[in-house]
């Protein structure tokens, strides 16, 4: 069983900079959870005082359900790859990954046993002789990957282990990892920066800033119903469009102000919720492909002047200026509007969320 | 266009001025080398002679002679040896321990210790000779080889040195050792250290060069002319009034003999080393 679990856990720096003041989270066994945020948000604090390389400054850390605040890491059942992969540049490759097994004493054969199980799934066998230098990004960051697999962890705690490759290569690795997390059956701590990642290989992913959990879903939760501004803008590329709008009532329904164009808000929005804002001014979220870029002609609710047309492939994204704020529209590659162009935009109206402009939090999807 | 046979042209120019420059250079870093190897093999008459003659009239090993009955060379060989390894054992495994620790953990007190080798480093060595003969001398050690080997026990920029190695190393080699089970000194030992080899040569070369080339301190601290290294050996040749300089050319020539063979296996380790602490 290796669940993990926060209990208003405090990280504070020696100079008194507290990164994580209050953290509470759980962790199931057997779960594959992203932590994103921005930089310097406390992503790699937290994932480094699970490993037990950054002690605890108050509260308690649960593996198990045993409390670990101090134990050492080689005693937590953990394993931990590194951003750089730290692999010891001194070693061969085999040294490398049967290092920590012949730190635990553990037998001869039974390491060599393990070693080559472990090459064999990392399509490392040929490459056990090798030191680190004469291998490629990708096969290095494998070996670490072998490192952490041979000690049988009860977590696996990875640090942005992607960043360093192309993008290719992540494409593939990232496919390699959620592999290997169905295979080991364990528990997964995984940071990242990158959108695909945590929206392709996470169980559940956890959105943090300045320290603190802003949202804690599965992907398609957090993309769907993001629960302030903060997330809605993080989540998703290109962002969410935001648009300062006043909210109305007419013949029962709400309807949303913008620039003098009237947006009529689905009916099956939460009125209850809505009530208290009519008249007041809301910050109105929309993504990009929740957009669409209608013939001037037919029925519309907003228009403005295309600024940039970003040819994608199979789709196109356009920049149009609507009284000075931007939004970012993704049509299909077939739309005929270019630069200099006049766009007419509709919404896809069950797809508008709306924020609080004080607390930013999100008030009805 | 200029054209391209101008442009060759220039460009040999300046590869011949450039060749022309270095060959000066070497000859006159060579030059005393030379002289020291003629000299050697010189009477004292030709080797006073007003103008100097370049070449003795004959090749004759007596100077040689006269340099190896007239000091204890085998004493003086076996005393440089030892004190030049010591020396550089006790500053490869002193200037590690310390330099990890300076770069890698952390300790109360850590800058103004290491503000304390820094000063250290900027003092000349000159000012601590009697200071560190007096400590010697109290401990009744004058005269021996811990003695010689003594101010060579630490080394204020060997620590430095190997502190900036030790910093270059990235952190999560040595938190990925910790997690692997190693403790403080494991992780030093068996990663890290390893880790270092090029300095360690560096530092290696550097200790001995200044080892060997030590006069001040050995005829300081050991009297006796069976404790004594080469270099101070061979200082006890020159005379008050007078010196027989074709003797100590001679004595200074076996005396660097064993530098000159180590300088020939370790060539590329030498101007690497060099090269890596940005000295000279
Ligand atoms: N040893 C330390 N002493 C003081 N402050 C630190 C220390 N280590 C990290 N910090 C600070 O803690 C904050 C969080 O750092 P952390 O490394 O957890 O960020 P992160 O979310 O992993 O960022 P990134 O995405 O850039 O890796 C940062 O503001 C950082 O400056
Ligand atoms: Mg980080």
């Amino acid at each position: 069983m290796a669940s993990i679990t926060f209990k208003h856990v405090e990280k504070t720096y020696p100079g008194n900079v507290t990164v994580v003041p209050d953290l509470n989270l759980e962790i199931q066994d057997k779960e594959f959870v992203i932590l994103v945020g921005p930089s310097g948000c406390g992503k790699s604090t937290t994932l480094r005082m699970i490993a037990g390389l950054e002690d605890i400054s108050s509260g308690e850390l649960y593996i198990g359900d045993r409390v670990v605040n101090d134990v050492a890491p080689k005693d937590r059942n953990i394993a931990m790859v590194f951003q750089n992969y730290a692999l010891y540049p001194h070693m061969t490759v085999y040294k490398n990954i049967a290092f920590g097994l012949m730190q635990a004493k553990v037998p001869k054969d039974e390491i060599d046993r393990r070693v080559h199980e472990a090459a064999k799934a990392l399509d490392l066998e040929p490459y056990l002789n090798r030191k680190p230098k004469a291998l490629s990004g990708g096969q290095r960051q494998r070996v670490a990957l072998g490192r952490a697999m041979v000690r049988n962890p009860a977590v696996f705690l990875l640090d942005e282990p992607l960043s360093n490759l192309d993008a290719k290569l992540r494409t593939a690795m990232r496919a390699e990892i959620s592999r290997l997390h169905k295979r080991l059956q364990t528990t997964f701590v995984y940071v990242t920066h990158d959108q695909t990642e945590a929206m392709t290989m996470g169980d559940r992913i956890v959105v943090m800033k300045n320290g603190i959990i802003q949202q804690n879903d599965t992907p398609q939760n957090l993309y769907d119903y993001p629960c302030n501004l903060f997330v809605a803008g993080f989540i998703g590329s290109p962002q969410m469009n935001f648009l300062d709008v006043v909210i109305t009532q007419k013949d029962g329904g709400y309807c949303a102000q913008a620039g003098g164009n009237s947006i009529a808000l689905s009916p099956e929005m939460d009125k209850a919720a809505l009530a208290p804002y009519v008249g007041k001014t809301m910050v109105l979220g929309i993504r990009p492909e929740d957009l669409e870029a209608v013939d001037a002609g037919s029925s519309h609710d907003l228009e403005g002047k295309i600024e940039i047309a970003e040819l994608m492939g199979a789709e196109i994204n356009l920049h149009v200026d609507f009284q000075g704020t931007r939004l970012v529209v993704r049509a299909p590659s077939t739309y005929a509007g270019r630069e200099g162009d006049m766009a007419a935009l509709k919404l896809k109206t069950h797809k508008i969320h709306l924020f609080d402009k004080e607390t930013e939090l999100a008030v009805a999807h | 266009m200029k054209s391209t046979a101008s442009l060759e042209r220039s460009r040999r120019t300046s590869t011949i001025l450039t060749y022309v420059a270095l060959i000066f250079g070497a000859v006159i870093m060579v030059f005393p080398f030379v002289w020291m190897i003629l000299t050697s093999f010189k009477t004292v008459e030709e080797s006073m002679m007003v103008p100097p003659i370049i070449f003795p009239t004959s090749l004759s090993p007596a100077n040689f002679i006269k340099a190896v009955t007239s000091l204890p060379f085998t004493n003086l060989y076996l005393n440089t040896i030892l004190m030049v390894l010591f020396r550089v054992l006790f500053a490869i495994l002193f200037s590690s321990m310390a330099g990890y620790a300076f770069a890698k953990l952390n300790f109360r007190g850590k800058n103004i210790l290491f503000g304390i080798v820094l000063l250290q480093m900027s003092l000349p060595s000159q000012i601590f000779i009697i200071p560190q003969y007096q400590m010697v001398a109290k401990l009744g050690m004058a005269n021996t080889i811990f003695a010689l080997v003594f101010p060579g026990l630490v080394s204020a920029f060997g620590v430095f040195f190997l502190r900036q190695t030790y910093m270059g190393i990235p952190t999560e080699i040595g938190e990925a050792a910790y997690l692997d089970g190693c403790n403080q000194w494991q992780t030093f030992y068996k990663v890290m250290f390893p880790l270092t080899g090029t300095s360690v040569a560096a530092l290696t070369i550097f200790t001995a060069v200044f080892a060997y080339g030590d006069l001040m301190w050995p005829l300081v601290v050991n009297s006796d002319l069976n404790m004594m290294t080469l270099s101070s050996g061979l200082a006890t040749l020159r005379g008050q009034f007078s010196t027989d300089f074709p003797t100590l050319m001679a004595g200074s020539l076996l005396a660097m003999l064993p530098m000159i063979v180590l300088y020939l296996i370790f060539q590329r380790q030498f101007v690497e080393g060099i090269a890596g602490t940005g000295g000279k």
